[in-house]
């Protein structure tokens, strides 16, 4: 049992599905990346707690800009795509001919939020530093 | 775009199999952490967080809200903070973002493992660290 496929990466990376394509491929960038991250987290938190030393230094990487910042990422577009998701499916008849719009909607929304949340932690590591 | 037919079944012809109930599952646990999330903020701003925190922070505590998730901000007396109904919402957040979690990484996994085996064993693996995961966060969040 199971699927067979024959499609190599390259072709996959290749396939033209535009938007919708995109924002399923990155939502579950986002969700997978999500899911890593909270698991290690949540077990270093515990090292932490027992005061094993790995934990520090794993929760002192994640208070890092850089990682602040991919991990907001993972976070709002998986969570603006989702509601994106769950409100197309509430009303299909009425939102899905207007699926590719909508995505486009959701896009602008994503980049005013993500960056907002960018502009918020590189300031906030700016005021940190001085 | 209007021209293009939607062939989705209204719900209640769809009948009740185990992906429908997944389907349900994920929308319902989706809007339910939004519910969560907004909770967190609009209890964050009720304790005071408006002039004591950074948007990072509020998020952070809006996420999970955890007694660890306050410390190291400006907040003076995380009293408040630290109640046993935060230390709820933050188990329910949780479990709620677990379960969520652990079906969409199956799912994930499920579309480059082609063999039943490997399907098995995707399943077991993710839903056994899920488990001790979720003891080891609720761990953090009534003992800390």
């Amino acid at each position: 049992m199971g699927l067979q496929r024959n499609v190599s990466l390259s072709t996959g990376l290749r396939y033209k599905g535009h938007s919708p394509f995109w924002a399923y491929i990155l939502h579950r960038i986002g969700g997978a990346g999500m899911a890593l991250f909270i698991t290690i987290h949540i077990l270093a938190t515990f090292a932490e707690q027992q005061g094993w030393k790995i934990g520090d230094l794993i929760n002192k990487l994640y208070t890092s800009p850089a990682f602040q910042i991919f991990i907001l990422f993972c976070v709002l577009f998986h969570a603006i795509n989702g509601l994106r998701i769950v409100i197309l499916d509430l009303f299909p008849k009425k939102l899905m001919p207007y699926y590719r719009q909508i995505i486009r909607a959701e896009l602008a929304l994503f980049i005013i939020v993500f960056g907002f949340a960018v502009f918020s932690v590189v300031t906030t590591a700016l005021g940190r530093m001085s | 775009m209007s021209h293009l037919k939607s062939r989705a079944l209204p719900i209640s012809k769809r009948g009740l199999s185990f992906e429908m109930f997944m389907w349900a599952f994920t929308r319902a646990t989706a809007l339910g952490m939004y519910g969560f999330i907004l909770l967190g903020v609009i209890g964050a701003l009720i304790m005071g967080a408006q002039h004591n925190m950074t948007f990072v922070e509020v998020l952070r505590w809006a996420l999970i809200t955890n007694p660890g998730h306050v410390e190291s901000t400006q907040i003076a007396d995380v009293t408040p903070w630290v109640s046993s109904f935060w230390r709820l919402i933050a188990s329910g957040m949780l479990l709620t973002a677990g379960s969520h979690g652990v079906h969409g990484v199956i799912v994930i996994l499920d579309d480059y493992l082609p063999k039943d085996n490997q399907r098995n064993w995707n399943r077991y693996l993710n839903m056994g660290i899920f488990g001790l995961v979720a003891l080891a966060g609720l761990y953090i969040i009534w003992t800390a």
